[in-house]
């Protein structure tokens, strides 16, 4: 077998998935359809058969008891990997990660661990109906005792998912469904990252454009175009909304002096607002231009023929790279 | 308004081996359970009277520091002693419990050191204790019927574990949870008992029906007698007097043992009453009547063991004897408290998450340096 092999992200999630089954006693899945369906993207397509029905568990469902009865799994040294399957189904569990999940270590006084990966398959792109394409990462990044991670490629999705799974703080591991398909090249020797760190995923002198998942992708298409007028754009993946990799985002902006932050999620109190906030705090000498926000509006999510006009394309990037570039 | 809600129990229905006279009179429910109390020794009926005793003066004086500003906060437990003491020493050593906020019996059988949670109470803790190292006792849970699920988890691990329905009684492990009649209403409460009903998982819910969430009738809750709730969940539902200490014991021995057997998750339904306040922040006077509280007062958990156990010959001195050890219990808990200093800062960072986060390392250190800045600079 060679290194590297070309994937879907949903392959690859789902060979990083199997890789932590084998790796480690532990680990069990738990969802809603994620048996011999193999979840609604097919995620985990083939792991209860291969796993059995004790370590890939279809639950009740009821997502506030499927977090619930993970953390109390947890509490006895397991390591439960919960499918919720829709982000906009993610809120009857709201209480549970809240409350409970991201508080339990913190209220044992470091005498427990919460090793909880929940996945969360999210965002637009996919024409769905009401609550299937949302993206409410900054309700969870506000939470203290929560970690966020967002794959933007497969290579990252196999990767990731593991070390999430590795990770003794609960991770909430959000997964860009419209990238569930494109294939990618999946490097099965080595990560090119750790689990929390940003990575520049094209170098560029004008202007900083950060973004996660899915926004990634639309991103380079931007600077692809750019390119073309003579703009050279630094693109960097997020990879981690909490902690937030600060790092390679200041050191591009010292280079570039202007960022702009692209996001999926409404703009108001989110991942983008606060990379923009901590920006000027850190970099404020060394900005020619007012950090920039590209996302959502804010509304809720569109009737899907509306949202190609919601969601933050390339030609929407482009607009605010002007607006940087011209100040 | 629901006041018409089937409330009064079918006595034939709630088992009572003591009743409210103190007469060992077991009701025809309990004829399953009584190989349960006949087990007992005179000593284990000491033991269950002295818990009630001492638990009782422990929770006036922890309502007493509160009014002295030594504590944010108290949830009285008195009136609950039987459904408690009883429940919390039917769970084996090697069982796990799960409590709401009101347990401080069952904490203190578990061993837990009561000032855990008077420290809780002042605002020195979340909590903080391991529960594997103070009898399997998890900590509090403020949300309500959140602990419900966590218990079902965990009682779902000991199946994967092959830690229970081994045949072992004595090794065999099982899960008890308490909540509350509020606490019936929650859907995290609904979604545990269609888990524990799914999966077949160890566990007894031990419901406290104690009349009252605040200010709120239990017939605001449920118009249906809450054990009969089971039987929609596709477990059994057991109505025990709650103020009964053998027979809270007897019931919830049996269902924690057929549950360690392999024969799935029981809900009890312990019918008591919160005779305190809901808290020390509560007014009881708004909402609810003398004479009420006056009828559950005459049902008495303590005072009808007592009797019991004086016809069956206990001493003036065994009393006596109790009655001291719960003085001193109280003394030194106050004592104790009041010597309580603040936590130290670091509680505050270091135990929000397991691996290194920058956000706490940067916030830690700030807040250091700027405390030292007042230290040196003035
Ligand atoms: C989710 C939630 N809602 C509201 C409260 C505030 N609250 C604390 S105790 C309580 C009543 C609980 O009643 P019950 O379950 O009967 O338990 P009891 O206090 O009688 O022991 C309420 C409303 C809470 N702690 N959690
Ligand atoms: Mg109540």
């Amino acid at each position: 077998m060679s290194e590297t092999t070309v994937l879907p992200m949903a392959r690859a999630l789902n060979a990083g998935l199997r890789q932590a089954l084998i790796d480690d006693p532990k680990v069990l899945l738990m969802g809603e359809d994620i048996g011999p369906l193999g979840g609604v993207f097919r995620v985990t397509e083939g792991l209860q058969a291969e796993f059995g029905d004790l370590r890939v568990r279809d639950t009740p469902l009821a997502e506030s008891g499927i977090v619930g009865t993970a953390i109390g799994m947890a509490m006895r040294g397991y390591r439960p990997v919960i499918e919720i399957q829709f982000d906009g189904f993610i809120f009857p569990a709201f209480d549970q990660i809240t409350t409970q999940l991201a508080k339990m270590r913190n209220r044992h006084e470091g005498q427990m661990t919460m090793p909880i990966v929940i996945r969360v398959p999210y965002g637009g792109h996919i024409g769905a109906i009401e609550h299937h394409q949302e993206s409410p990462e900054a309700y969870f990044a506000h939470t203290p005792g929560l970690r966020l991670v967002s794959p933007s490629t497969p290579n990252d999705a196999y990767w990731m998912i593991q070390e999430a799974i590795r990770s003794n703080d609960p991770v909430l591991f959000f997964e860009p469904k419209s990238r569930y398909w494109p294939k990618g090249e999946v490097n099965f020797e080595s990560s090119a990252a750790g689990l929390h760190q940003a990575r520049v995923v094209q170098t560029g002198d004008d202007v900083t454009v950060v973004g996660h998942g899915a926004m990634v992708s639309v991103l380079l298409q931007a600077a692809k175009v750019a390119a073309t007028e003579g703009t050279s754009i630094e693109v960097i993946d997020l990879r981690s909304l909490s902690p937030i990799d600060y790092g390679p985002i200041l050191a591009s902006v010292q280079k570039t002096g202007r960022l702009v932050v692209a996001q999926e999620a409404p703009g108001s109190v989110s991942i983008g607002s606060e990379i923009a906030a901590t920006v000027a705090e850190r970099a404020f000498y060394a900005l020619q231009a007012p950090v920039l926000r590209v996302s959502g509006f804010d509304v809720p999510f569109p009737p899907a023929k509306l949202e190609t006009l919601y969601l933050p394309d390339a030609d929407r990037i482009l607009e605010a790279v002007d607006r940087s570039l011209a100040y | 308004m629901p006041s018409s809600a089937p409330e009064a129990p079918p006595e034939e229905q709630m088992v009572q081996l003591l009743t409210a006279e103190g007469t060992f009179q077991p009701s025809a429910s309990a004829e399953a359970y009584l190989p349960y109390v006949e087990k007992l020794a005179d000593e284990d009926h000491q033991r269950f009277y002295r818990d009630m005793v001492v638990v009782r003066r422990f929770d006036s004086e922890a309502a007493n520091l509160q009014r002295n500003g030594q504590l944010a906060l108290w949830p009285p437990s008195s009136g609950q002693e039987a459904a408690q003491v009883g429940s919390g020493h039917a769970a084996k050593p090697q069982d796990h419990i799960f409590p709401s906020y009101r347990e401080h019996a069952v904490a203190m059988i578990r061993g837990v050191d009561l000032l855990r949670l008077i420290e809780m109470m002042r605002g020195n803790s979340h909590g903080g204790w391991n529960p594997s190292e103070h009898g399997n006792f998890h900590l509090y849970s403020v949300v309500i019927g959140t602990q419900t699920l966590h218990a079902t988890g965990y009682a779902m691990a000991m199946q994967l574990d092959g830690a229970t329905n081994t045949a072992n009684p004595d090794t065999d492990e099982a899960v008890l949870v308490y909540f509350g009649d509020g606490a019936s209403s929650q859907g995290d409460v609904s979604e545990a008992l269609v888990f524990a009903a799914s999966y077949q998982s160890p566990q007894v819910f031990f419901l406290q029906n104690n009349h009252w969430a605040i200010s709120v009738p239990v017939t605001r809750q449920s118009r249906t007698p809450l054990y009969r709730r089971a039987d929609g969940f596709g477990m059994p539902g057991v109505r025990v007097d709650g103020n009964d200490v053998l027979a809270s014991y007897a019931v919830t021995a049996k269902l924690l043992d057929d549950a360690r057997a392999g024969q799935g998750p029981a809900l009890v339904e312990a019918l008591t009453y919160r005779v305190g306040a809901h808290t020390t922040s509560d007014d009881p006077s708004k909402y609810r009547t003398a004479s009420e509280l006056e009828s559950w007062i005459a049902r008495d958990p303590i005072a009808r063991m007592r009797t019991w156990l004086e016809g069956r010959g206990a001493s003036a001195a065994f009393f006596a004897g109790v009655e001291d050890e719960a003085a001193d219990f109280a003394a030194d808990i106050r004592r104790r408290t009041v010597a309580l200093g603040p936590p130290p800062t670091a509680k505050m960072f270091d135990h929000v998450y397991a691996e290194p986060h920058p956000m706490m390392a940067e916030q830690s250190a700030w807040l250091s340096a700027y405390e030292a800045s007042f230290v040196s600079g003035e």
